[in-house]
């Protein structure tokens, strides 16, 4: 037993910890919500379409977490704007915004002298590095975020599910649609000092995916999703303390484990 | 049931996208618990006058009343199955969990469903039929079984007024009857209910009143008025065969369909 209890004798360990249930609970929730819709391509353009908001945050010596937040924001309610009323559809939107803040990132950034530490840890996390006041941040926000899923678990299942049922039932759908990506893109900011951005889609697919395998609807699948994302996190953490492994590799990979043994489980079940 | 009549009024809508108009100052008003059934040739503006109906589409002109009342004042009152497309078939949600969702109208956003609300489920996938598939996944039940399934959270919705958009075009015959069953079933609750079909034998047959349409009103009435060979002209054109009996046919291809459909209807 000595071996689990021995990295939470660390302060660090116990907030890298706690912000990686957190953060892995919250992508795992929130992945519900793209995995069944085929937007899995939304939460990788999501992480990288933030770079500009973090560089920009860097050169004026910002917030980077704040940074990112405003640019995730930005390019959720764009997506909204282009694909409205099927001017553009969404994926295209999606490939086109990514692609251009992707590149609007690499360019900000190779203005700069140097590269400091401080961004690479923004694109692959630097979950040890966790300070109470980040853990707050991460905190307020996913319970915040978890507070409007649960809140709005029945509109946002209509119009995920039905638009159509939707506007009959008067709901106000672009506005729910654009709250869906505004909080999807939050979620990518709160996962970066975990995992970085350019592991951030994975804790939004992953358990998620998986726990579609398993379930059929909707509130169970957020339940098995949440609960894989916190294993994941707390496994992922140990293998990257005792082996040394970046710990948001070692997170995504656990996660894409478990992931391999539902797929097994299910064909094998087909099959007999 | 309220005692108010369920009275649907079309004030000279015009309809469209854009610059392009598709339906032209329409007018026609349906008394409560008709069934209408709306006929015309492919892209005559079907599809479009339903979406205007349950307001998914912004009238370009006119007006829509229900109850003597604007389009949107009754919150419930109008039911809609969709176009298969318009669904997403493969998210996370069971058979009953589809049916239920038409009772969130009534229930409010935030409570849970009440054991009335869970009843009235029930007998809604009873009376479609599919109560045994109420916990399968909705993505693996078959066309037929999944448009009984949106009936049934239709009947759930327990609207004045349920407007169907093709709905005996590509399902079984058992699911063709169920929906058949479910009109009469309706119209003695005194529910409206409006239905596009390419059907005019059926058209003529189970249905209250027809209304023919091409881009605007060509005849609104009772099946015997409305299906004369120069209405009928007027909507199909060059489709539309006489044969000398008097017999008169309808030959048109529908979009995505591989093969040519030949509706009929005999002529008076």
């Amino acid at each position: 037993m000595n071996w689990l209890l021995e990295p939470l004798t660390y302060e660090f360990m116990q907030r890298g910890l706690l912000a990686s249930v957190i953060v892995g609970v919250l992508c795992a929730v929130m992945g519900t919500y793209v995995v069944p819709r085929g937007m899995a391509f939304l939460g990788d353009a999501m992480a990288h379409a933030i770079l500009p908001g973090v560089a920009i945050a860097y050169i004026l010596r910002g917030d980077l977490l704040i940074g990112a937040g405003v640019a995730a924001v930005i390019i959720a309610l764009s997506i909204g704007f282009f694909s409205k009323e099927g001017t553009v559809k969404e994926d295209t939107a999606i490939g086109i915004l990514f692609a251009a803040a992707l590149s609007l990132g690499v360019a900000l950034i190779s203005t700069m002298q140097t590269y400091a530490v401080d961004l690479s840890h923004i694109l692959f996390g630097n979950v040890l590095g966790v300070s109470v006041s980040d853990l707050w941040l991460i905190g307020g926000l996913s319970l915040g975020i978890l507070l409007i899923v649960v809140l709005l678990f029945k509109p946002f299942l209509v119009i995920s599910f039905d638009p159509v049922l939707a506007a009959t039932l008067r709901l106000p759908a672009e506005l729910l649609r654009n709250l869906m990506l505004v909080l999807l893109a939050l979620t990518v900011v709160v996962s970066l000092q975990t995992v970085g951005v350019s592991l951030a889609a994975a804790m939004l697919v992953t358990p998620a995916a998986t726990a579609y395998l398993v379930t059929r609807r909707l509130a169970p699948m957020m339940l098995v999703s949440a609960l894989i994302g916190a294993v994941s996190s707390v496994i992922g953490l140990y293998i990257s303390y005792y082996f040394n492994i970046v710990s948001g590799s070692s997170v995504v990979l656990t996660a894409t484990a478990i992931f391999m043994l539902a797929f097994l489980w299910k064909r094998v079940r087909a099959k007999g | 049931m309220t005692h108010t009549p369920h009275r649907l009024e079309i004030e000279n809508i015009s309809i469209g996208y854009g610059d392009k108009i598709i339906l032209r100052e329409l007018s026609f008003q349906v008394p409560h618990g008709a069934r209408v059934a709306v006929v015309g040739p492919n892209g005559a503006g079907k599809s479009t006058l339903f979406k205007a109906l349950v307001g998914i589409l912004p009238l370009q002109s006119g007006r829509i009343l229900i109850h003597g009342e604007v389009l949107g004042a009754h919150k419930d009152c109008v039911a809609y199955i969709p176009q298969r497309e318009d669904v997403d078939w493969r998210f996370p949600v069971t058979v009953s969990d589809v049916v239920m969702m038409g009772r969130y109208g009534q229930m409010g956003w935030l409570s849970r469903p009440s054991s009335h609300d869970k009843e009235v489920v029930q007998n809604s996938l009873a009376r479609m039929g599919i109560a045994d598939l109420a916990s399968r996944s909705i993505g693996q039940l078959s066309g037929g079984q999944q448009q009984r399934a949106f009936l049934a959270r239709a009947i759930a919705q327990e609207p004045h007024i349920l407007l169907m958009d093709e709905p005996f075009t590509g399902v079984d015959v058992t699911t063709q009857e169920m929906t058949l069953n479910l009109l009469d079933h309706l119209q003695d609750r005194q529910v409206t209910t409006i239905v596009s079909t390419h059907d005019l034998n059926l058209a003529a047959s189970r249905f209250d009143l027809a209304l023919l349409i091409n881009h605007q009103l060509i005849a609104f009435g009772t099946p015997q008025e409305v299906f004369k060979q120069e209405n009928l002209q007027r909507a199909f054109g060059s489709s539309l065969l006489v044969m000398e009996n008097g017999t008169m046919l309808v030959d048109e291809c529908c979009p995505g369909d591989e093969e040519h459909e030949h509706h009929h209807t005999e002529a008076r």
